[in-house]
């Protein structure tokens, strides 16, 4: 039953993902990877994990896509404008760095896929995802990656500033 | 012929027995169908209601001629916009000028699933819950599936090749993001005092008291938040008529312009819906001898007319005003409020 | 599971009504375009290029603050929910996230990140 949602889901993504890449235009690619998040999300709420999934729409097709949106519009990037697939030198560095990572997730996870054992399903417990759960771990046995974190948003919101002040001034 | 008698027994037979085993599917998909059209046909009894309050509240008459009380007038809208030309002017992108009220209408929509409206009854051995579906995190789902109506109005500011258009697809999502944040501080105090984010766990909370009460200042920050969320006035700067034409939707016509409006009085219900649910007790009558959803159902009222009110009263704030008193303002109280709520909740209520 | 089938009933429930109603206008609507009539609006004047320009860069730097203090939002949440458990250790954590971002925000404002002139 599940692996009947799972893999209609699985396809959708990747045909999204294809869309990102593939698509000529910047609002077309941006509504593909939109798309690609929401199904991510669902994936997510297949493996019992639904704050993990609503945080997904949340941050990543609400908050980044939103500003990915913005800047489409802020530099109207019309289609076909430089957006072809030209082998240029930059190009071709990009791509075999691109392909060397590609390689390299590829082989992490066929080591995973020949040693793993599938054939078990882990039991979760009830509570297993659930907001207080996160919570109470997040903050008694994780504390200090999440006051570091605060340290990289405020990282974060200064590098915006000044990326945004030096332009306008 | 026997053989298509026997596969069509067969395949009967299959159906009866598959519905007989999952009559609690059964029953909640029916419920699910039930309420997302009754959601929809509020839409132009909605339309009605302002259109006679503002008439009210500008000393005219509003919509009276058709039907007793001018009631077949939305009946009459509909079928007039049916009944229009569609126009796409030429340089659109025609994919995504479809897409964009389509966004709009299923966000709105889907983030009406998981609002509750009663406690559970039992019916011939069957429980009915009062509510579309149960989702463990309620209220982040309101948030995180009205926040992709965003794209809507991108899209309709993309796809429009109009200047007014994608003026006011900036301006709105601009505007939603910044308040957004406003809408989920302030619910987190209220998160706070119940200690989760289930919105039925919210409501049977305030069995003794709403949490108004306690909470007068995130209500007041969650409310403004709420019309700023809906595009409603004075917040309605995206489409605001006198430097924008009608903003993101300025291209569209007919039924494609119908859905906009569609959407954005869903929303409305979905936010009077959510103020109720989390500061006015829900569906707690406190001693009143009503039934849970019509005490649920007069506070939702009572709040959509507070947003017609609203929008017959003030003028329409600036952009600049309203984006500084966003940030400016609302973020600090909302931060201000959640501290004073967790530091008294951790002192005083341990 | 189920109640995320019972959601996406809504949404196909919308597809359905908002596929039938563009369906019905396309038939029942009458479709005589003009040249004239397929510009884009512009108030009556005769669009002179196209919408396409550079706007300001404030809308980006708006959506870059959101998307900062949403991730702040959302690591309150899971607070909130345990804080009946944290208690005041849980308070000091959150404060001490508070009063960073806080310094972060005090920051932007004082170098003008959020005026809109």
């Amino acid at each position: 039953m599940e692996l009947l949602i799972f893999y209609p889901l699985a396809g959708f993504c990747v045909v999204l993902a294809l869309g990102v890449v593939l698509n000529n235009s910047p609002v077309g690619s941006a509504i593909s990877l939109i798309g690609m998040m929401l199904g991510l999300a669902g994936i997510f709420v297949l493996q019992q994990a639904h704050f993990l999934a609503i945080l997904q729409i949340i941050i990543y097709a609400g908050a980044i896509m939103v500003l990915f949106m913005f800047v489409i519009m802020l530099l109207n990037l019309k289609e076909g404008d430089d957006t072809g697939w030209i082998a240029r030198e930059r190009n071709l560095l990009l791509s075999v760095l691109t392909g060397l990572l590609a390689v390299g997730i590829l082989y992490k996870i066929s080591g995973i896929l020949f040693t793993a054992e599938m054939d078990t399903p882990a039991i979760l417990p009830d509570s297993f995802g659930t907001v207080a759960t996160i919570g109470e771990t997040l903050f008694t046995d994780f504390v200090l990656p999440f006051e570091v974190a605060s340290i990289l948003l405020l990282a974060a919101m200064v590098g915006a500033v000044v990326l945004a002040k030096t332009k306008l001034d | 012929m026997d053989w298509i008698t026997e596969i069509l027994n067969v395949t009967w037979n299959f159906i009866v027995l598959f519905l007989n085993e999952n009559i609690p599917l059964v029953v909640g998909s029916v419920k699910a169908v039930i309420i997302a059209v009754a959601i929809m046909s509020v839409v132009p009894a909605l339309v009605w209601l302002e259109r006679r309050l503002m008439g009210r509240f500008q000393v005219r008459l509003g919509p009276n001629r058709v039907g007793p009380f001018g009631l077949g007038q939305p009946m009459a809208d509909t079928v007039k916009l049916l009944f229009k030309e569609s126009i796409i002017q030429s340089s659109a992108d025609k994919f995504l000028f479809h897409l964009a009220p389509a966004v709009v209408v299923i966000t709105a929509i889907a983030a009406f699933a998981v609002i509750p409206f009663g406690e559970p009854f039992e019916v011939f051995g069957q429980t009915i819950e009062m509510w579309g579906a149960n989702v463990n995190s309620g209220i982040l789902f309101v948030f995180a599936i009205s926040g992709m109506g965003i794209y809507g109005m991108v899209l309709a500011g993309l796809s429009s090749n109009n200047k007014y258009s994608l003026m006011g697809g900036l301006r709105s999502s601009a505007q939603m993001i910044s308040y957004e944040l406003t809408l989920g501080l302030s619910a987190l105090s209220i998160i706070l005092l119940t200690g989760s984010l289930s919105l039925v766990d919210m409501v049977r909370a305030q069995e003794t008291y709403p949490f108004i009460l306690v909470q007068p200042l995130a209500f007041l920050l969650f409310f403004i938040a709420g019309i700023a969320e809906t595009n409603r006035a004075p917040f309605d700067l995206p489409e605001a008529e006198q430097e924008l034409v009608a903003g993101f939707h300025t291209e569209y016509t007919g039924m494609k312009f119908a859905m906009f409006f569609m959407g954005e009085y869903i929303n409305m219900v979905t936010m009077s819906a959510l103020v109720t649910l989390l500061f006015l007790g829900g569906w707690n009558a406190y001693g009143l001898p009503v039934w849970p959803i019509v005490s649920f159902a007069v506070k939702v009222f009572f709040l959509l007319c507070v947003f017609i009110w609203l929008r017959s009263t003030f003028p329409r704030i600036r952009y600049d005003r309203l984006m500084t008193f966003g940030w400016k303002i609302l973020l600090p109280l909302c931060l201000l409020n959640l501290m004073v709520t967790s530091t008294v909740k951790v002192i005083w209520f341990p | 599971m189920t109640e995320y089938f019972y959601i996406s009933l809504f949404a196909v429930v919308a597809i359905v009504v908002v596929g039938a109603l563009l369906a019905l206008s396309t038939v029942l609507g009458p479709r005589n375009p003009s040249p004239q009539k397929m510009l884009p609006y512009e108030c009556g004047i005769i669009p002179t290029e196209e919408a396409k320009g550079r706007y300001p860069v404030r809308f980006a730097t708006i959506a870059m603050f959101f998307i900062i203090f949403d991730v702040e939002v959302v690591f309150m949440y899971p607070w909130a929910v345990a804080l009946g458990e944290l208690k005041l250790f849980g308070l000091v954590e959150m404060a001490i996230f508070i009063i960073i971002l806080g310094i972060a925000y005090v920051y932007i404002w004082g170098r003008g990140g959020l005026e809109w002139d």
